[in-house]
């Protein structure tokens, strides 16, 4: 009897938690949808940024040129990594254990400290100043790891018939991973970057203090610029704007929401084939 | 080519000797400068003070009070709902609930900040009195923010847990719940325990959304109401102006950071590796 009782509580808990989880996502998105929708005017996606209309264009914008900057330097260095780990390291190899370690090391590092490193080095010991280039090279950094590690599953995953295959038909080893081995791939690594997309998206701490906070588009890798998540801080911090804050956060939860989507959806093609 | 690629996989151990070099060099003149047990334990902060006082103890402390009322809060939800997802729930609702927890943890840190700046702020001004932004407001929020780590880790050390320990219990007699909570959840517990350590290590290392939500006094917390700055918020609302020493002093707050982190990444390294074995 006693146990059944337990049963029950437990039974009552593990739903009363599940529930309690998607609550708060629903509260969450719900809160921001409601409150934001309505100041989203056309004003807030003004070219110009001013203190009477805190347009969120200029951020925007901001974001995608940083989004693929920060890609164009990670996304070699991460695929090329992986390629070395899975394609050419012999077990065992030293270099390899190096690399993993170091690896999982940087995944750990919270982003704040990434965003003093990046004011240490990049701002400060190489002069460069709050800028574009400082920002994207801290953020470079940042998602190495994660497409490292989603490039390396993905190139795991190629059934090594396709490897002998290749081989059998005579092509060489570099032939090989960048016809055969990379293109069999690609979904996955794909998924991989849409990932780092969204967390470039929704970084905050490590671009504070490399990019700067300046709310006009950056007109050279120089210049300072603000993301829009920075943007979403600035604003919510002073105070003053909070309806513009609502309607920003609004478009940073599309645009991460939009991103998961799709990243879900290449895993699911993946699967499916 | 090869030389090409080989080079490439430098770049992350590079990346780890630079971060490490520019904030240990930085840093620990500073904390040597003011004395490391000074720096440590001492338990004002007050860097543009005539003399100034750099003791970082509050923010030591409230980084350790902020992360322990996340697990407190993160931990039985998160582990319950895991075990819900993995061994409860009929297919249908897992399908809503996945994508849900993926979602929660796509959203960026500064929604979750202003979320909280929004609605649980004003809720424990309104009920307990106070300005609202303390330890517990940015115990709950953290313990939500965690969630999605603690409930994707549980959930795959559960599934991960072999079918005949579940069968073996429902043979002996034991009903579905019974096994699931004492067969397979302790036979899970190295899992959930990387989960918690993992856990611990989002929580230390936030930053903008705890801004916003816990007060920032840097004082010594006395309680779930106090106001609290952590040892990330200091580096972000001080580093704007700071300069010679107090600048150094801030620096060394991201070293100490940094090496709580390293400490709880050792951690979670020896937990896998234990349940590999």
């Amino acid at each position: 009897m006693r146990r059944k009782i337990i049963d029950h509580f437990l039974q009552i808990f593990a739903w009363s938690s599940a529930i309690m989880t998607f609550a708060a996502l629903l509260f969450l998105i719900g809160h921001i949808l409601v409150n934001g929708i309505p100041y989203l005017s056309p004003k807030l996606f003004a070219w110009e940024y001013n203190s009477t209309n805190v347009s969120l264009l200029p951020a925007l914008l901001t974001t995608i040129i940083t989004v693929i900057l920060a890609l164009i330097v990670a996304v070699p260095f991460g695929i090329f990594t992986a390629i070395y780990l899975v394609e050419y390291a012999k077990k065992g190899n030293k270099i390899v254990k190096l690399v993993r370690i170091t690896a999982e090391t940087l995944s750990g590092i919270p982003s704040i400290v990434y965003g003093l490193f990046g004011l240490l080095f990049f701002v400060t010991a190489l002069g460069w100043g709050f800028s574009l280039i400082a920002g994207t090279l801290t953020l470079a950094i940042m998602i190495l790891p994660l497409i490292m590690r989603t490039t390396e599953e993905a190139l795991k995953s190629v059934p090594d018939a396709y490897r002998e295959g290749a081989y059998g038909l005579g092509a060489g080893k570099l032939r090989t991973v960048f016809r055969i081995v990379l293109p069999s791939a690609a979904p996955g690594i794909l998924a991989g970057i849409v990932l780092a997309i969204g967390r470039i998206v929704g970084e905050s701490a490590a671009l504070i203090y490399t990019a700067g906070t300046v709310a006009q588009v950056p007109t050279s890798l120089m210049a300072s610029g603000r993301t829009l998540a920075v943007h979403m801080y600035s604003l919510s911090r002073e105070g003053l704007y909070t309806g513009q804050a609502y309607a920003t956060a609004v478009v940073l939860l599309l645009l991460v929401v939009g991103i998961n989507a799709l990243s879900a959806f290449i895993v699911k093609k993946i699967s499916k084939s | 080519m090869r030389i090409v690629f080989l080079l490439s996989s430098l770049a992350s151990i590079l990346a780890v000797f630079l971060i490490c070099w520019f904030l240990f060099a930085n840093g620990l003149p500073a904390i040597l400068k003011i004395g490391p047990l000074k720096f440590l334990l001492r338990q004002y902060w007050s860097p543009t003070n005539v003399p100034a006082s750099f003791g970082i103890l509050p923010m030591i402390l409230g980084s350790i009070y902020v992360t322990a009322g996340a697990i407190i809060v993160g931990v039985p939800i998160g582990v319950f709902t895991a075990v819900f997802m993995a061994k409860i729930c009929p297919k249908p609702i897992y399908k809503i609930l996945k994508p849900a927890v993926d979602l929660l943890a796509g959203i960026p840190s500064v929604v979750y900040g202003f979320f909280g700046m929004v609605t649980i702020v004003p809720f424990i001004r309104n009920f307990f009195g106070g300005n609202g932004s303390n330890v517990l407001a940015a115990a709950l929020l953290l313990g939500l923010m965690i969630l999605p780590t603690i409930i994707g880790i549980t959930e795959t050390a559960i599934r991960a847990i072999p079918n005949e320990l579940y069968d073996g219990a429902v043979a002996l007699g034991a009903s579905h719940i019974r096994a699931v909570f004492s067969v397979i959840l302790p036979a899970a517990k190295s899992g959930i325990l990387s989960a918690v350590v993992l856990g611990i290590g989002r929580a230390i290392g936030e930053t903008m959304a705890v801004i916003m939500v816990a007060g920032n006094q840097a004082i010594m917390p006395a309680g779930l109401l106090d106001g609290v700055r952590t040892l990330t918020s200091n580096i972000v609302l001080e580093m704007g102006y700071a300069s010679g020493l107090h600048r150094e002093a801030l620096i060394a707050t991201g070293v100490v950071l940094f090496v709580f982190i390293l400490l709880i990444n050792l951690l979670f390294s020896v937990l896998r590796r234990e349940k590999t074995r």
